[in-house]
């Protein structure tokens, strides 16, 4: 029986990296086409923690993979340890999530399984052998489909189109291995977190972005996302800048979000924004300009000055209380 | 330092990309083309590294002979030779990176800096498998940390930092929920992000002075690898147009259409 292997991540602080969730579905829904079976597999120095989470949703075995020298995750170490497993497993398709950790591993994995690869996948077509992968091109502009013509297929997985798969879906059997270890011409020096109490960009229900129009004040951004427990996005010119970190951005080369409402404050809707947001579920516009192409995607535009509006906005919704 | 920076040719980013009636391919009338935006930042930091630590930039492009144009580009912001691997037709990343890895084997460079991804495919996967295949450490998504307006922008000083011994490159990467620092033994790989630094200008006498800097010329065959894709793309669309929205004359319609209407309030 043909196999797909999903690659899970654990984060720096030892949990589950959500997304993996949602590559795990589409993990589920290739296997039905491919009529193949479920594996997923998980390294780091200690993923027992993870592997349990992982335990309940669906797979038919979750590989545990923990050595000292998957403490830091790092592409050279990470990329044959996996390849082992997938070539002892025989595995068909090996997938995960777009992270930066799926996108940086992935190809590198490929390469090393001589496979083509998908980047950012979001849907599946075809049957049996004949899988074809739909994926985005010119910052979404241009949905293609393709086929991969190696013995092994690899892709990466945009979270924001599969929904994240639930637990309780009866229990995988549990196998440990022994990952390969080879030695790394990359050594990990640091990472430094950007902690935020607001919820992660990718998971939230409601994003509030600011872009070049807030001039670097995002003080009336803030405070609404507070109001609504919202997460805070922001175009690139605003990242650039040093305005807001750069893991806020959403885009072609920034995050990809698809919340129940996305709010958009000074942001002129450059193609690039666009490709990171438009698959939101409810857009509204903020931009003094009536001319700018964010109103073209969005449900709700209003004219006006974002110092005068959101202030207003913030009230208007606290009075619903 | 030798620092090899390849030069991807596609549409400028600002052109409106559409789609042919029969999904085969995208309308070419009336595009612009330029280098890679990722690519345009490879090759300002390799320029930056040998301003600061001596030797040469070696752009490599692949494609048709109008790729000469985006190698031109670069020489005239300042590398100093340049390749170009002759060929016509489909190219996917086994292709690309089998034929940078045969470059890379020729000129034996320090680093080899790539886009993290080119703006019309949008793989991200070229750097990584170039990386594996020449048995490389990777830095992928090389960023930096002061904002593209700081003082170290307008000094030029080069992100990518040469350790003391010169044996090895610190890069800063933007990576989920914050920046990761890691080592690379050279020669490596790096892949650019947009934060890295902003690419100068062509100035008139660098545009004139790359008339004359050599471009080689390589092909496939000569270079001995195969090329003939594994990926086949079977169809493009456009996506899904979202149904066209109205403007609201103030916060209290608003909040009322987001109540009442779509519910997310
Ligand atoms: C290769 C490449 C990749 C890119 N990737 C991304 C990406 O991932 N994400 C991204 O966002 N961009 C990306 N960009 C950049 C993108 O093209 C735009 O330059 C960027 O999105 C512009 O940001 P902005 O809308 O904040 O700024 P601007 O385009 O300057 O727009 C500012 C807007 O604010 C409005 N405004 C000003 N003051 C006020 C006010 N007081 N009240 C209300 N409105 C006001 C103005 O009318 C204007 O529309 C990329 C570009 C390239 C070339
Ligand atoms: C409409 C369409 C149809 C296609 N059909 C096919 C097909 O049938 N079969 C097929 O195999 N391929 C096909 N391709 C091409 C293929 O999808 C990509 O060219 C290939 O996968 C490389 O991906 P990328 O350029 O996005 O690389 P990325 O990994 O996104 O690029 C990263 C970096 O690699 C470097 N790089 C990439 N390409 C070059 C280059 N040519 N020269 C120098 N440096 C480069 C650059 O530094 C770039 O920034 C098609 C492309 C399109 C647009």
């Amino acid at each position: 029986m043909p196999i797909v292997l999903i690659v899970a991540e654990q984060q720096p602080d030892g949990n589950l990296r959500k997304a993996s969730l949602n590559a795990i579905t589409a993990g589920k829904q290739l296997a039905d086409k491919a009529g193949a079976e479920l594996h997923i597999a998980i390294l780091g120095k200690d993923p027992a923690k993870v592997a349990e989470e992982l335990k309940g949703t669906g797979a038919k075995a979750v590989h545990v993979g923990a050595a000292a020298e998957l403490e830091h995750y790092l592409a050279e170490t990470y990329a044959p340890a996996l390849a082992a497993l997938a070539t002892e497993l025989k595995a068909d398709f090996v997938g995960m999530a777009s992270t930066a950790q799926g996108k940086d591993l992935m190809p590198r994995l490929a390469a090393r399984l001589k496979a083509a690869m998908a980047t950012d996948i979001t849907g599946l077509g075809g049957s049996g052998a004949d899988i074809i992968f739909h994926r985005p091109m010119w910052a979404g502009n241009v949905f293609a489909e393709v086929k991969l013509n190696t013995p092994v297929k690899v892709f990466t997985v945009r979270a924001t189109e599969f929904t994240a798969a639930a637990g309780g879906q009866g229990a995988a059997e549990v196998k440990t291995f022994a990952p390969k270890i080879e030695a790394s011409k990359t050594k990990f020096v640091e990472f430094k977190e950007v902690k935020s109490a607001r919820p992660e960009l990718t998971e939230a229900r409601v994003v509030i972005s600011g872009g070049r129009g807030t001039k670097g004040d995002f003080k009336e951004i803030e405070a609404l996302a507070d109001d609504l427990g919202a997460a805070v996005g922001a175009s690139r010119a605003v990242c650039d800048a040093g305005w807001v970190p750069n893991d806020l951005q959403v885009g072609q080369t920034g995050k990809v979000v698809a919340p129940a409402l996305y709010i958009a404050a000074g942001i002129s809707g450059a193609i690039q924004h666009l490709a990171g947001m438009k698959s939101s579920k409810t857009i509204v516009a903020i931009n003094k300009d009536a001319e700018a192409p964010i109103f073209q995607v969005a449900d709700y535009g209003i004219v006006a000055d974002l110092f005068k509006v959101l202030p207003e906005l913030r009230s208007e919704l606290q009075k619903l209380k | 330092m030798k620092i090899l920076v390849t030069a991807k040719r596609v549409e400028d980013p600002e052109s409106k990309i559409k789609v042919k009636p029969d999904g085969s391919g995208i309308v070419q009338e009336g595009l612009k083309y330029k280098i890679n935006p990722f690519d345009e930042i490879g090759v300002e930091e390799g320029l930056r590294l040998v301003a600061k630590h001596q030797g040469e930039v070696v752009v490599v492009s692949i494609g048709g002979k109008e790729v000469q144009e985006q190698l031109r580009h670069a020489l005239a912001m300042g590398a100093h030779r340049a390749v170009w691997v002759n060929h016509t037709g489909p190219l996917d990343q086994l292709g690309i990176a089998g034929l940078l890895q045969k470059v890379a084997e020729k000129e034996k460079p320090d680093l080899v800096v790539l886009g993290k991804q080119s703006i019309d495919d949008d793989q991200n996967q070229v750097g990584q498998y170039l990386a594996e295949f020449l048995g490389w450490g990777q830095a992928t998504f090389a960023s930096k940390v002061e904002s593209l307006e700081s003082a170290e922008e307008k000094n030029k000083e080069p992100a990518v930092k040469l350790t003391a011994d010169k044996k090895a490159v610190q890069v800063v990467r933007e990576v989920d929920n914050g920046l990761a620092t890691v080592e690379c033994q050279l020669p490596a790989v790096v892949t650019t992000d947009l934060r890295l630094n902003q690419p100068r200008y062509a100035s008139l006498p660098g545009i004139m002075k790359a008339k004359s800097k050599p471009i080689e010329e390589l092909t496939p065959a000569g270079l001995g690898v195969d090329v003939a894709p594994k990926i086949q793309v079977l169809k493009l669309a456009s996506p899904p147009a979202r149904k066209a929205g109205i403007k609201v004359p103030d916060v209290a319609t608003l909040v009322d259409k987001l109540r009442n209407e779509a519910k997310v309030v």
